[in-house]
Formats: C-alpha cells, sequence, structure tokens
C-alpha cells in the first residue's frame, strides 16, 4: 500500500481525484483529475506535462514542521529544567499584561517568573514587567503577527531563565495567527475581556480549541457592561469541551486565588512528569 | 497575517528539495478547518516566489474537507466548522481531517523544452 496517499496499490492507475483548486491568480475550479501513469514507489517519476519534462517529487511536507521542530526542542528545553512554560494570547487590550504584573508580584518569593513580551514594537510592556520584578525580554516581531518557535529560543538565550522557574510568554495581541504556532509550551492560556463580546469563542474557534485555559478578566467591570459569563464559558466549550475557565479582575486582584491554584497545580505537575 | 509566514516557509521548504532546480508546479493541500485561507495564500506566492526557484511555478491548492467523528456515537461526519457537533448532538468529536497544512507534491523543470 502507498503509505502516502492511502491507495490499495503502488501503481496509480485511472484513479479519479475530485478537488478543487485555487490558483495563483485567484481564480478557483473544481475538476476531476486522472492519474493515468503509474509509477512505484520511490514517489520520484518523469510524465509529461505539455511540452517540458519535468519530475514530479512527491513531498508530502508539513508546512510548519520547522516552526514544530523548534518547538519541541524548546519543550525539551523546559522539561530538562523542569520548567513550567505558558503562551498568553488574546485580542490587545485584553489585559495580558497588567495580570501578569499583579502576578509577579503576589507570587514573588514563591515561584519565580520570567516573561518573554511579544508585540510588534516597543518595549513598553517589557519595561512594565520588570518594574513588577520579574526578568523580562522583548521579543519585536516587526511586521509579524504572532511569535514564532525560533524567537522563543533567541529570547530563551538572553533571559536565561533558572531551574524549577515559571515562563510566561505573553504573545502578540491576536486571536488569529498565535493560534497555530506551538512555541513549546505546556499550555495556551486565552484571556478574554468582559468589554468584549461574548460570542468571541465562536468567532476565533482555532484560539478557543488550541487552548487549556480561558480567564475571563475585567470582572470588575461585569456591572456596567452587557456580557453573561455564563454564556462565554458555554460557547467556549462548545469549540472545546474541556476548556477550564476562570473569572477574575487584574484591577482589583478578585478571583486571583483560583489563578494561583492553577499555577500551583501546573507546576507540581511539571516536576512529577520530569521525576517520573 | 499568518498565511506570509506560512507562504514563506512553504517557498523555504520547496527551495531546498529542488536543490537548484526551477520549481514549475506547487501542488498544496490544505484543509478548510485549517485556520489558513487558500485565497490569502495564492496571494502571498505571487509576492514571495519572486527571485527564487519557483519564480515562475504554479500553484496549485486542494481544499479538504473538513471530518469528524463522533466519541460517543461512533458516527463519521463531514465537519463545516472546528465545532461542529455529531448529528447525534454530541461535541465530543474526534477531528479526522481538514486540519491539514502540506506541500504534497512539487513539480521540477529538468531542463529546457528541446
Amino acid at each position: 500500500m502507498c503509505g502516502h496517499c492511502g491507495c490499495s496499490s503502488a501503481v496509480h492507475g485511472g484513479r479519479a481525484h475530485p478537488h478543487e483548486h485555487i490558483h495563483a491568480d485567484g481564480t478557483r475550479h473544481s475538476h476531476v483529475h486522472t492519474h493515468d501513469h503509474a509509477h512505484g514507489d520511490g514517489h520520484e517519476h518523469q510524465h509529461h506535462h505539455g511540452h517540458e519534462d519535468v519530475t514530479v517529487i512527491e513531498l508530502e511536507a508539513r508546512i510548519l514542521e520547522k516552526n514544530d521542530a523548534r518547538a519541541a526542542q524548546n519543550r525539551a528545553w523546559f522539561a530538562g529544567r523542569e520548567m513550567l512554560a505558558l503562551n498568553l494570547v488574546s485580542s490587545p487590550g485584553a489585559g495580558k499584561t497588567t495580570l501578569l504584573e499583579r502576578t509577579i508580584r503576589d507570587l514573588a518569593g514563591e515561584l519565580q517568573i520570567g516573561v518573554l513580551e511579544g508585540d510588534q514594537e516597543t518595549d513598553l510592556d517589557r519595561d512594565r514587567i520588570r518594574e513588577a520584578g520579574a526578568p523580562a525580554v522583548q521579543l519585536n516581531t516587526g511586521t509579524g503577527c504572532h511569535l514564532e518557535a525560533d524567537m522563543v529560543a533567541r529570547g530563551l538565550d538572553q533571559l536565561r531563565p533558572g531551574f524549577g522557574s515559571v515562563l510566561m510568554i505573553e504573545n502578540v495581541g491576536n486571536l488569529v495567527c498565535p493560534a497555530m504556532f506551538d512555541l513549546g509550551e505546556r499550555a495556551k492560556i486565552v484571556v478574554l475581556s468582559v468589554t468584549e463580546g461574548e460570542d468571541k469563542p465562536l468567532k476565533y474557534p482555532h484560539m478557543f480549541a488550541a487552548a487549556s485555559l480561558m480567564l475571563i478578566n475585567k470582572t470588575d467591570l461585569l456591572p456596567h457592561v452587557d456580557f453573561s459569563v455564563e454564556r462565554a464559558i458555554g460557547l467556549a466549550r462548545e469549540v472545546n469541551p474541556e476548556i477550564q475557565a476562570l473569572c477574575l479582575s487584574a484591577r482589583s486582584g478578585d478571583g486571583f486565588a483560583a489563578w494561583y491554584d492553577w499555577l500551583r497545580r501546573e507546576t507540581t505537575a511539571v516536576r512529577a512528569i520530569t521525576n517520573d | 497575517m499568518h498565511e506570509l509566514a506560512i507562504t514563506r516557509n512553504i517557498v523555504a521548504i520547496v527551495g531546498e528539495a529542488a536543490q537548484g532546480r526551477r520549481v514549475t508546479r506547487v501542488t498544496l493541500e490544505i484543509g478548510k478547518l485549517s485556520g489558513v485561507m487558500a485565497e490569502a495564500i495564492a496571494f502571498c506566492f505571487e509576492a514571495v516566489v519572486a527571485g527564487t526557484p519557483l519564480g515562475d511555478a504554479a500553484l496549485d491548492i486542494r481544499a479538504i474537507e473538513g471530518r469528524g467523528q463522533c466519541r460517543e456515537c461512533g458516527a463519521e461526519f463531514v465537519a463545516k466548522t472546528l465545532f461542529a457537533a455529531c448529528p447525534c448532538g454530541s461535541r465530543h468529536v474526534q477531528r479526522l481531517a481538514g486540519e491539514e497544512l502540506k506541500i504534497r507534491a512539487i513539480e521540477l523543470a529538468d531542463k529546457e523544452a528541446a
């Protein structure tokens, strides 16, 4: 059997594959494509297309394999240091940095926290985190809309986080692109503030599907906005039945005890895995 | 726009595989639930390939339908969205297809047409 396309023989003869095409000029059409050439399992063969001799290589390459390989290296690096690495994602302005500032101040002396700050431009958030008392490295993506695993690896060279520490990777504020790029984290945490629509999980399903924990932030503003916490959690679970949810206010500190318990459980779990 | 980063990855992987030969065609498989817009890839492709061995390669994008299997009743069904429930109502669904992001095949010119 051909391991690539799943057909029952090594010879592709007269098999019709209906499919949809989109060409580089944007035109789209569907048609049935019939293969009438036979080839062995080498997956490199010659045939005529127009008047030119061409070689077809059945590459079967995953487009994000380089990022995924780099992310796997980061993950192994974290495991070797018994580190808990978390990837924080949200829309711009949901309160990721404020959440980190409070967490760093409250857990000083208990958890050693280091931060990689992703933003398109400026060092402003790095400075806020340092002010709160944690080491931080800014990663500016320029025109990029998300962090990739190799940027995190470079950030780690500068940050040099300690054994058993917690690494918070604050991704670029964006609910679309960061969902696709594994950084090597143990979990993605999506922050949703009550000033945003409660239907965000359905509008940006990839992010909520990829996240393990949803933090509903700015609950101090609940009396002033039409936001149903129950509905937001319900919609997030439509996309991801396993997602955990906690409500808190990074401004007032309300609800942070449960978040800290979550962090403590995860740091313990990381140590248990490495010492197993 | 993550499609630009993804297109750069495509061009890098294909460029490596081509080992200096001219690329005449690139066939991609992009799942309809992958979160990547095929139109945006096609748009970025034109910009990114300029001056590379893929400079005049044709781009074929095969869209892969989303499919899921229910963990409760076992049924297989077409999933139009990432969070499509099984017709039985269950949301505990294993995604079988539709999230592909793959370079299926490339065609290389052996020599200029004789």
